[in-house]
């Protein structure tokens, strides 16, 4: 998934009219003073930190100035700094608008009644999973017809918008819908939308666009979104690649086996640390590139657990042992394998000329990767 | 007996051409599948593993009555592909793609819901009954006629757990793999209905994930309309949130999806959970040999 920072979401707002604060990005505390003294943006202005985590106001990224000067302060505070684990490179600065009622307004996928769903709440503001049910409305869309406009007015209403404020709202639901749609989102969300006067304004724009429809969408395409470079690169080569936080490496292929690999592991008090699905590969080049990029993550040990349907066990093996030979000895790492079904006898033959066993058990192979990666022998 | 598939199905594979769908025609047709068609536009007059292919699956059925279809063509085509199985009038369409936009599956789905097509899939191994038939991928080899019915989300998973239980000496009536997207065809309260009525399925193994709420759903289901008994299994308890788990809709979003949510949503209903995928060949021999044939 692509998730847009927040002033990329709002281009794309500005792009389907909805009503947004004056504002720019800078990159610098020199272009946040210029932007305020030229009148860019008016002051008194909010500078946030253009990151993808939550919870920025709490975190000290977002700041208020009111004069050029303090602008600059501001922005020299926040650049830079590091906020939960990503490094602040942008700054979005706006018109600090007198804000009355937050609300919230956004469009997903409800998985369940395969529709999109129109979620509105009068708490806009705070975490909507934080907001009482019942105070959420829930209006599926069939994507055939859109939102209805009988469907915008009982958003309204539930908003407890009428007359000019209502009306304003009305144009920016049918924009989220469109957005929805023709940029392929999983979510759009606007939380808080402010009334402002007599309208309601966008604060702040949550975007995120669905990875597999890239191929009709090359605008995003250099937005590198929070993959690690690891996984960044595994995405290139298009290979299912995951970095977590533990020590062993997860080789398998097809996600539910390779997530019931790693809930084997932590059963065992193994905690993985990069998980890779080979898919449907049967080409013993993929395997190996695949493993020399978990080579890449320095795992502890790995575990290599596939089952062989269409993919067979003896290309995996093939593919397996011709990259443990590319791996420089100081950066060998204990392997496990437990590699099962098509041509299993000939598969298991190939690790065993390579000095490694395959463990047909579950069970025992996990334990041993654990055991492998606590320091003892696999 | 089995679900959806039989003897009488007739399957034409869209790309065919490719190599996916021409090593898995193959595969079908070793299962006993009657493959009678191949449809790849600008390729009618050849022909792939023996089976004649046709340009449009509207030529492609006038010709050879087909009844259900298989789609391997590539994520950026999928929907037109499915678009012209409905309006040929196919009855069954497994979709094998991966990586297909939800935006244009939810099109797909409603389209074809209209149309009275049902959806397997998409990104799914598709649908097998042991001595009948076989639409999709599943390998051949893991199979045995039996009493088990198997539905799940996983691919290669449920390729371990149908081999442990043919391994066990018991055996499955019929698989059905809906697949790892966020909407899919066919949801397992779609599914378990039909497995209900089979009269063979003795006992159903339901093998779920994290992400999205169709096992929740499931268990209401379970509860009001199933009186088999059922085996479940949950894979991605140790998936951290907001991480996608290799398919598209193994992520828990927002605290929603998480695997403790519907292992006790299942287990309210009456099911068994199994707390590894290995533990399921035991558990159904065990439940088998108490429930009355």
């Amino acid at each position: 998934m692509v998730k847009l920072a927040e002033w990329r979401g709002k281009e794309v707002f500005r792009k389907y009219g909805i009503a947004l604060p004056k504002g720019t990005v800078v990159r610098s505390s020199a272009e946040a003073e210029a932007a305020t003294r030229t009148g860019t943006v008016p002051l008194p202005c909010v500078l946030k930190a253009q990151v993808l985590a939550g919870g920025r106001g709490k975190g000290g990224a977002v700041r208020f100035a009111a004069t050029p000067a303090e602008a600059r302060e501001a922005a020299e505070a926040i650049l830079g700094m590091e906020f939960k684990g990503e490094k602040v490179r942008e700054l979005l600065l706006e018109e600090k608008l007198a804000i009355g009622r937050e609300l919230y307004v956004s469009l997903t996928l409800d998985r369940s009644l395969r529709l999109p769903v129109l979620m509105v709440s009068p708490h806009g503001g705070v975490e909507i999973e934080s907001v009482d049910p019942t105070s959420i409305d829930r209006q599926p869309i069939h994507p055939f017809v859109g939102l209805a406009a009988y469907e915008r007015r009982r958003a309204a209403e539930f908003l407890g918008l009428t007359g000019p404020l209502a009306k304003s709202l009305d144009p920016i639901l049918a924009s989220l819908w469109e957005i929805f749609q023709k940029e392929d989102a999983e979510l759009v969300e606007i939380n808080p939308l402010a009334v402002v006067g007599d309208r309601v304004v966008a604060l702040d724009a949550k975007v995120i666009i669905e990875d597999d429809a890239a191929f009709r969408h090359s605008e995003y395409a250099e937005i590198r979104d929070d993959r690690t470079p690891l996984e960044e690169i595994a995405r290139e080569k298009e290979i299912a690649f995951v970095q977590l936080d533990g020590n062993i490496g997860v080789i398998a292929n097809g996600a539910g086996l390779t997530m019931a690999t790693l809930d084997v592991l932590q059963e065992y008090g193994g905690r993985p640390g990069v998980f890779l699905d080979l898919g449907g590969t049967d080409d013993p080049k993929k395997v190996a590139e695949a493993f020399l990029l978990m080579a890449r993550a320095a795992p502890r040990a790995v575990f290599l657990n596939v089952f062989g349907g269409v993919t067979r066990c003896d290309t995996v093996a093939t593919g397996l042992v011709e990259a443990m030979r590319q791996v420089p000895a100081s950066e060998r790492f204990p392997l496990v394998a437990r590699i099962r079904g098509n041509n299993e006898a000939e598969g298991v033959a190939i690790l065993r000329s390579a000095g490694i066993t395959s463990l047909p058990d579950l069970r025992e192979a996990g334990r041993a990767v654990v055991q492998a990666a606590q320091g003892g022998r696999p | 007996m089995s679900v959806l598939v039989d003897g009488r199905t007739r399957v034409v594979v869209q790309g065919i051409t490719g190599h996916q769908g021409t090593v898995h025609t193959r595969q079908m047709r070793l299962f006993g599948t009657q493959v009678v068609a191949g449809v790849t536009p600008g390729k009618e007059g050849s022909s792939v593993e023996g089976v004649p292919v046709y340009n449009s699956m509207a030529r492609a059925m006038a010709a050879t009555s087909a009844n259900a279809s298989c789609i391997f063509v590539p994520a950026p085509f999928a929907r037109d592909a499915l678009i012209e199985a409905v309006d040929a009038g196919i009855e069954l369409v497994v979709i094998v793609t991966e990586h297909i936009p939800f935006h244009d599956m939810l099109t797909m789905y409603h389209y074809a819901r209209i149309r009275g097509t049902r959806i397997i899939g998409p990104n799914c191994p598709g649908i097998a009954s042991p001595g009948l038939s076989k639409v999709g991928i599943i390998p051949n080899v893991v199979f045995r006629p039996g009493p088990v019915g198997v539905i799940s989300r996983s691919g290669t998973l449920t390729y371990e757990i149908v081999n442990g239980i043919s391994e066990h000496g018991l055996g499955e009536t019929t698989c059905i793999g809906l697949g790892g997207d966020p909407v899919n065809g066919t949801s397992f309260v779609d599914a378990l209905p039909l497995l209900e009525a089979d009269p063979e399925t003795r006992l159903i193994v339901m093998v779920g994930e994290i992400g999205g709420a169709a096992e929740e759903d499931a268990a209401d289901y379970i509860r009001q309309h199933v009186s088999k008994p059922v085996i479940g299994y949950i894979a991605g308890r140790s998936a951290p949130p907001g991480k996608r788990m290799g398919h598209a809709g193994a992520i828990v979003l927002r605290g929603k999806g998480t695997a403790e949510s519907k292992q006790a949503a299942l287990e309210s209903a009456g099911v068994q959970v199994a707390r590894f995928p290995y533990e399921i060949p035991d558990l159904v021999a065990a439940r088998l040999s108490r429930a009355p044939p």
